[in-house]
Parts: C-alpha cells; sequence; structure tokens
C-alpha cells in the first residue's frame, strides 16, 4: 500500500520537475547563455537611448552576447556599457564599431558591431574606440523640422 | 468595533499557530514518510485536475490571442505572449485557485472532523502533539506540491497554445518556439512565478490548515470553515499576487 502511494508521489515530483525543466530551458532564454566562457568588452556612448541591461549583442545580424552593465562616468559625461561577448566569437579587431541599433521601427535596441581592419584584436576587458550613439526619435523629428524650416 | 477584535484575535490566533506549524516542521525530516502520505493527497490527487485545467486554460489563450495578434500582423509572438501569460500569472494564480478548491478545502474538512470526532484530542491524550503529527506534515506537503503544480500548469498550458497555435492556426512552428526563447526570460519571468507559487502555497496551506484547526467542533462548524477555507485563501491568492506582481515587475 504504502509503495504505491510513494510510486505516485515519486511520479508527482518527477512530472513537476521535469514541467520546471522544461521551462527553464524550452520556454525561456536560458538556454542561450549556456556556453562556457565568454569576455568582457567596453564601449562608451553619447547616448544609449532605450538600451537595457541584458540587451543583445549583435553581428552582422547573428547575436553573439548581452550587455552587462551600464553606467554613467561623471567625469566624461559618457554612458559606459560593458558586454559579454562569447569566447567562439573572439576575433574582433581593435576598431571594431560599436553602434546601437533598434530592431524593426519600434523594436528593442541592441548593440550592433561592426568588424574593422586592424591586425590587433580586442581583448577581454579592453574598450570598443569607436562607437555610434543611439537614435532617438524626438532628435530626428526636431531635426528635420528644423531643416524644412530653414529651406521655406 | 466587536468584529473587527474578532478579526484580529483571529488573525493573532492564526499566526502563533504557524509559528508552531514552523517549529514542528524540522522534526518531520525524521519522519518523512508522513509528509509522503500527505504529499500523495495533496499533490498527486491534485495532479489531474491541473493538468486538464492548464492544458484548456493554454488553448483558450492560445485562440484569443492569435485573433487579436493576427489583426495586427503579429501572429509570431503568439507563442511568447502565451508562455509570458502563463508563466507570470496564470500559471501560479489559477493552479493556487485549483489548490485552493480542490486540496485545501479537503484539508480543513478533514482535520475540521479529526476535531469534531476528538480524534486530535484523544492524540493529546497519548501524548501526542497534533500539531506536529497532524497538522505540520500536511502544511509542508501543501508547500512543496504548490510550486510543482504551478510549473506543470504552465508546461501544459504551453503545449496546450502550441498544439492550438501551430497545429489548429497554422502559427510557424520554429516561430512559435524562437519567439519564446528570445524574449521570456528565465530569471524576471519564470522564476519570479516560481516565487510566486512558493507564496501562495504557503498562504493556501496555511489557511486551510488553521480553519480546520480553529473550526467549531460541529458539522456545520466544519462546512463553514471549508467555505472560509476557498473563499479566503482565494482572494488571498489573488491580494498577494496583485503585490507581488507590482514588486518584482517593477
Amino acid at each position: 500500500m504504502f509503495r504505491s502511494i510513494e510510486l505516485s508521489v515519486g511520479l508527482f515530483v518527477g512530472i513537476g520537475l521535469a514541467a520546471l525543466f522544461m521551462l527553464a530551458m524550452q520556454a525561456s532564454n536560458l538556454s542561450s547563455f549556456t556556453s562556457a566562457g565568454h569576455y568582457q568588452v567596453n564601449a562608451r556612448f553619447d547616448n544609449i537611448g532605450g538600451l537595457k541591461v541584458r540587451s543583445a549583442v549583435k553581428v552582422s545580424g547573428v547575436k553573439i552576447g548581452q550587455v552587462t552593465t551600464i553606467d554613467y562616468d561623471s567625469e566624461t559625461f559618457e554612458a559606459v556599457v560593458s558586454m559579454q561577448i562569447d569566447e567562439k566569437f573572439s576575433k574582433f579587431p581593435r576598431d571594431t564599431i560599436a553602434s546601437i541599433f533598434t530592431s524593426g521601427l519600434l523594436g528593442e535596441q541592441y548593440i550592433g558591431l561592426e568588424p574593422g581592419g586592424d591586425e590587433k584584436l580586442l581583448a577581454h576587458q579592453s574598450e570598443i574606440r569607436h562607437t555610434q550613439s543611439a537614435m532617438v526619435l524626438e532628435q530626428l523629428i526636431g531635426q528635420f523640422l528644423f531643416s524644412k524650416s530653414k529651406d521655406e | 468595533m466587536k468584529a473587527l477584535t474578532q478579526m484580529l484575535t483571529r488573525l493573532g490566533r492564526g499566526s502563533l499557530f504557524l509559528i508552531k506549524i514552523l517549529a514542528g516542521i524540522p522534526q518531520l525530516f525524521l519522519r518523512f514518510r508522513l509528509v509522503v502520505q500527505q504529499l500523495h493527497s495533496v499533490g498527486v490527487q491534485t495532479l489531474m485536475i491541473t493538468l486538464v485545467a492548464g492544458l484548456f486554460v493554454g488553448m483558450v489563450l492560445a485562440l484569443q490571442l492569435y485573433y487579436t495578434l493576427s489583426t495586427f500582423g503579429a501572429e509570431d509572438t503568439l507563442g511568447m505572449v502565451v508562455d509570458l501569460a502563463l508563466v507570470r500569472e496564470l500559471g501560479p494564480v489559477v493552479a493556487a485557485l485549483l489548490f485552493a478548491g480542490r486540496a485545501g478545502s479537503a484539508l480543513t474538512a478533514e482535520i475540521g472532523l479529526m476535531k469534531a470526532t476528538e480524534q486530535l484530542s484523544g492524540l493529546e491524550m497519548m501524548a501526542v502533539d497534533p500539531v506536529n503529527r497532524i497538522i505540520a506534515p500536511r502544511f509542508l506537503a501543501g508547500f512543496i506540491s504548490m510550486p510543482l503544480l504551478a510549473a506543470i500548469f504552465s508546461a501544459v498550458g504551453i503545449l496546450g497554445g502550441y498544439s492550438v497555435g501551430v497545429d489548429l492556426l497554422g502559427v510557424d512552428s520554429g516561430a512559435f518556439w524562437s519567439q519564446i526563447q528570445d524574449k521570456v526570460d528565465f530569471y524576471d519571468d519564470v522564476l519570479n512565478g516560481v516565487i510566486k507559487s512558493f507564496v501562495f502555497g504557503f498562504i493556501v496551506s496555511w489557511i486551510a490548515v488553521f480553519e480546520g484547526y480553529d473550526c467549531i467542533p460541529t458539522s456545520e462548524g466544519v462546512s463553514r470553515a471549508t467555505t472560509r477555507t476557498v473563499v479566503h485563501s482565494s482572494l488571498a491568492v489573488l491580494g498577494m499576487d496583485f503585490v507581488l506582481t507590482a514588486i518584482m515587475y517593477q
């Protein structure tokens, strides 16, 4: 009698843990960060727009890492973004350009990397020199209206 | 005024009772057989209703959301929306409501009847503490079962949403899963849902065993206590859900 109760309880706990495992691996983004090693790179931006911690870092549209911390440097008045890049993708030239793009018209923002031509490579804890800030829609509209009124 | 004092007295009695239960839990690990038995009657027997309800909730969600999303041409995000709704809210909350209705009421009725038939005082006569022997295993079993049931509810719901969305309505299977894996965050969404279900399990089990233990030992008293368990724990779950959501997703 008690054996069959134990069996059914074991089955219940097993199914419950399997469901949790499925939620973790299949139904969330946990599985995309299981790779073993990554290295850290910093970049400074004038304006990061709507970039958030855990936003994607992409090159040619392929996700290769994520933003880990966002800070503000009050000496240089710039935002300091550090990102984690998968060790598999460790061969980026030192003059790689980091820009903040928006996926789609109103989608999330991410950092897009464009490899340069330098022979030296980006190392752990190094800094990307060439950056391009996020486009802020309001500024863009303002510029457009301003140039329009100058024409007339 | 009298009603208020009465309510506060009950709340105080309930809190003291909770402390007594929590103090009894460490001893349970020596007699884990008691907990396993309760896991069977609290968890296993709630499994079926959870599975069926989860499946249908997931299917209805997919059906409803598909028509709204397709007006924006955003059917591909169906998987993500269903998953987020289930993992963040519906999984923990609906599973807790079902748990209160199925297991909580049974706990109250069982303990209340034990009291009415003087089994609890019988145990006391034999120098066995009824809180340690009867109440604590049931409380612990409820606390353990709830997160598992909520996870099962969400997982089955996602599968139900998949079957309706992909097989019936023709959403692309790859888009369904890739949107989920891209946008649903493990820590922010899944883990917060699990924390919620732990809190709900704690509250529902606490209310259920307290109502049973505190009931008036007559048949009418037991029936009232059972009703109170379902009503109070459902309201407590919904209220706590608001508080937890406000804290978690600022």
